[in-house]
């Protein structure tokens, strides 16, 4: 999947709260992030991301773009989504989440301004919230994407994929063809090119996985040239 | 849709990394030369004819095994943007917390060489390697002057790290609160409660026969045991490991244990591997390490004093010193919350390049470590397979039992679920021993922490560990763990003193371990 991160503004959060903040016993349940986007024309969202820090369910709105004539207006695109399975118990609690556009309820085009609102109901945690939070839009399509599967850490076989847009630039026209919904009549009766071209992507993806790695074995030394003597062990 | 496609393709592709290195691998790729050869491979269909041949020549099960066992050990990729760390533990405060308590160790350990002038590794002088050859396989009449030395740590110290560990998020409110009340776990991790272990451990269902139960001298072995055996051989003349893993959670007949669990753990001892266990052994004569003294007093105070395992001694010594030397072992700390320590070579303090792991495996024994070991030396005869055996059980299960982590294996989860499983089926005893100042936990800990082996009759021990191969999952040693309270509640209800509380229970060798589980998990009433 070809992704590009969109610059943000994350601001920051508002507890609902039933009566007054400092004297009330309860902590608030709900929490409100407002995303907003200073510098980017609406976009097209693929995925949001972010590290999971004890929220237990999650809402999202979107403010679109409709027409210059009438004003833009908040849809809920995600209905209290489970990030933890038990409210009260850590499973989920400081997971990495992505979600894509395919999950939303709605159309996920000329994206304004989002608003994330948290729900945490177990009394049980002192604060919630959600970090790293990072928004992708949809790169440009097809065209010269390049997929760079960098080994990070070969012995351990963990493998970070890194997407790199192209560095020279091409035709508006051809980065962000006219939206329409529905394909040609052209392309009618063949496959669907976006997933023909993610599939090719993820085998190109595999092939040089492949490729980068050599062997996984290690060589069962632990001398460095023959030398294995030590006095204490280092704290760092 | 698309998210599970792509998360299958990393799996696969983690996969064949890492079988692209192996042993299985080289010899895929040879017999497909070779099968070139033969007539039924024709040009046009080429692929496809090379994979009948596998299908056919038994090489494809080898390759499921391989993929099977893969799966079995390692953990789904994460999320791409998690860190490695993530993967070790995903919960921030636990990672620090082992950190913390692997900064212990290192300091005792560091302690001890200062106290006692010895360095942590050297050389040993070719006079003494020659030495430590002749007297390899009788190493235990050796006695050498090990009182200066102490076990790095015992059980005990780390369940007191354990009762201090809690989440900074987590609201612990002031002392009178009610949760201070119940156990000595303070962490809101999830265990799973009795119906869910009940799905879980389904097989080990009233209506299911068990070894262990229904082969005892009363019941007719035409009722279950002959059929059980049969079934066994079957599955061991197929040689697939997940077939093996599911008919084993019945238990193993005592006769093909040993190749059933060899199978399962995908170890099946190629010239290969006894090369390397030869490797290993060479190491140990070159190097002389200060663990070696851990390893050597550990197995004096543990295993050699023990009925069931003091002829294992030499044996023990062996397996325990070349899985120091092991660096595939290192391999395991991809997934494993704890982290090896670090040394540098003598005189190159600070520069990467001359930066080692120490041990070369990156373990630490503690006290009782060699008791993990003595067990499959009832089993295994064969040095290096008796080695491989036991180091594919601890890459896959023991290293998670000291630990710390939010994994439902590992120790924190399990002694969790001990005490809950206590507090809500057999509260009145759990009430009356923490009155009395007898914390149940601080009794089953050190069970748990040893898998319960040096504990049980061995007979019975084999019986609960294939259990654990058979649901790859240490959860039942809680569960025993809390059977053991139950069957001896009455007892426990009068005593009134902690000592008191621990004769009770000082002795498990009696105990049958199927008939209490099946008891516990199934009939009683809830």
């Amino acid at each position: 999947m070809s992704r590009v991160s969109v610059p943000c503004h994350v601001k920051g959060t508002v507890a609902l709260q039933v009566g007054d903040v400092r004297t009330s016993q309860g902590r608030p349940g709900v929490l409100v992030i407002d995303v907003t986007f200073p510098s980017v024309a609406p976009f097209e969202l693929q995925e949001i991301m972010f590290k999971n820090y004890y929220t237990a369910f999650l809402t999202i709105r979107v403010r679109q773009h409709t027409s210059t004539h009438t004003p833009a207006k908040w849809v809920t695109c995600l209905r209290d989504y489970c990030l933890m399975p038990d409210p009260h118990s850590e499973e989920g609690a400081q997971e990495y989440v992505s979600l894509f556009k395919h999950q939303m309820l709605c159309d996920m085009g000329k994206v304004l301004e989002l608003r994330l609102i948290l729900r945490q109901p177990s009394p049980l945690w002192l604060s919630f919230t959600v970090e790293e939070l990072q928004i992708y839009q949809q790169g440009p399509k097809d065209l010269g994407i390049w997929f760079q599967v960098s080994p990070t850490l070969p012995a351990s076989g963990q493998y970070a994929f890194a997407l790199q847009s192209p560095s020279m630039t091409f035709p508006k026209w051809l980065s962000h063809p006219v939206p329409c919904e529905q394909p040609a009549p052209l392309l009618e009766g063949l496959p669907d090119p976006s997933r023909v071209s993610s599939e090719v992507q993820q085998m190109w993806a595999l092939t040089e996985m492949i490729r980068a790695s050599h062997t996984s074995t290690r060589i069962g030394r632990f001398d460095v040239d023959g030398c294995y003597d030590l006095n204490l062990l280092s704290y760092t | 849709m698309l998210q599970e496609e792509s998360d299958l393709a990393l799996i696969i592709a983690q996969i064949v990394q890492k079988l692209k290195g192996s042993n299985l691998y080289a010899q895929l790729e040879r017999q497909a030369w070779a099968s070139l050869q033969r007539p039924e491979i024709k040009l046009e269909s080429l692929k496809e004819d090379i994979k009948e041949f596998f299908k056919i020549s038994g090489w494809e099960k080898k390759l499921q095994n391989a993929v099977y066992s893969e799966l079995n050990v390692f953990p789904l990729p994460s999320h791409p943007a998690a860190p490695p760390e993530h993967l070790k533990e995903p919960l921030v405060y636990m990672r620090k917390a082992q950190g913390s308590w692997e900064k212990r160790i290192l300091k005792s350990l560091n302690s001890m060489c200062t106290e006692l002038s010895i360095p942590l590794a050297r050389k040993r002088p070719v006079g003494e390697q020659k030495e430590l050859l002749n007297k390899w396989n009788e190493m235990g009449t050796d006695e050498p002057d090990l009182s200066l030395f102490r076990p790095v740590y015992a059980p005990k110290d780390f369940l007191e790290v354990l009762i201090n560990l809690r989440n900074p998020n987590y609201e612990n409110g002031d002392s009178h609160s009610f949760r201070t009340h119940l156990g000595l776990i303070q962490v809101p991790l999830k265990v799973k409660d009795i119906p869910e272990l009940k799905e879980f451990f389904v097989e080990l269902g009233l209506t299911a026969g068990q070894l262990g139960i229904d082969d005892s001298t009363q019941v007719p072995p035409e009722l279950f045991e002959n059929e059980h055996v049969r079934i066994g051989q079957k599955v061991l003349s197929e040689q697939d490991s997940a077939a093996a893993q599911q008919y084993i959670r019945q238990g193993s007949p005592t006769a093909l244990r040993a190749e059933l669990w060899a199978l399962i753990l995908n170890i099946s001892s190629q010239p290969e591997d006894i090369l390397y266990y030869e490797q290993l052994k060479t190491n140990v004569i070159q190097h002389d390490l200060l663990v070696d003294s851990l390893i050597y007093k550990d197995v004096k105070l543990t295993a050699s004093n023990d009925d069931y395992y003091f002829v294992f001694e030499d044996y023990l010594y062996q397996v325990l010193l070349c899985f120091s030397r092991d660096t595939s072992v290192l391999g395991h700390f991809a997934y494993n919350s704890a982290s090896p320590p670090k040394s540098y070579i003598r005189g190159k303090l600070g520069l990467e390049e001359y930066a080692v792991f120490y041990p070369p495996n990156g373990v630490i024994p503690f006290h009782g470590f060699s008791m993990y070991v003595a067990p499959l030396c009832f089993l295994y005869h064969e040095p290096s397979k008796l080695y491989q055996i036991f180091r594919e059980m601890y890459v896959r299960f023991f290293f998670r039992l000291h630990s710390i982590s939010s994994h439902p294996s590992g120790i924190v989860s399990l002694c969790l679920l001990f005490e809950t499983l206590l507090q809500t089926y057999l509260p009145q005893l759990f009430y009356h021993l923490r009155e009395i100042g007898a914390q149940p936990l601080r009794i089953s800990f050190k069970w748990m922490v040893r898998a319960f082996s040096g504990y049980l009759a061995t007979d019975q021990l084999l019986l609960l560990w294939d259990r654990i191969l058979g649901y790859n999952s240490l959860e039942i040693l809680a569960v025993l763990a809390a059977a053991v309270f139950a069957f001896r509640a009455v007892n426990l209800m009068e005593v009134t003193s902690l000592a008191a509380a621990e004769a009770v229970l000082a002795d498990l060798s009696t105990l049958k371990v199927m008939p209490l589980l099946q008891i516990f998990l199934f009939a009683t009433v809830t």
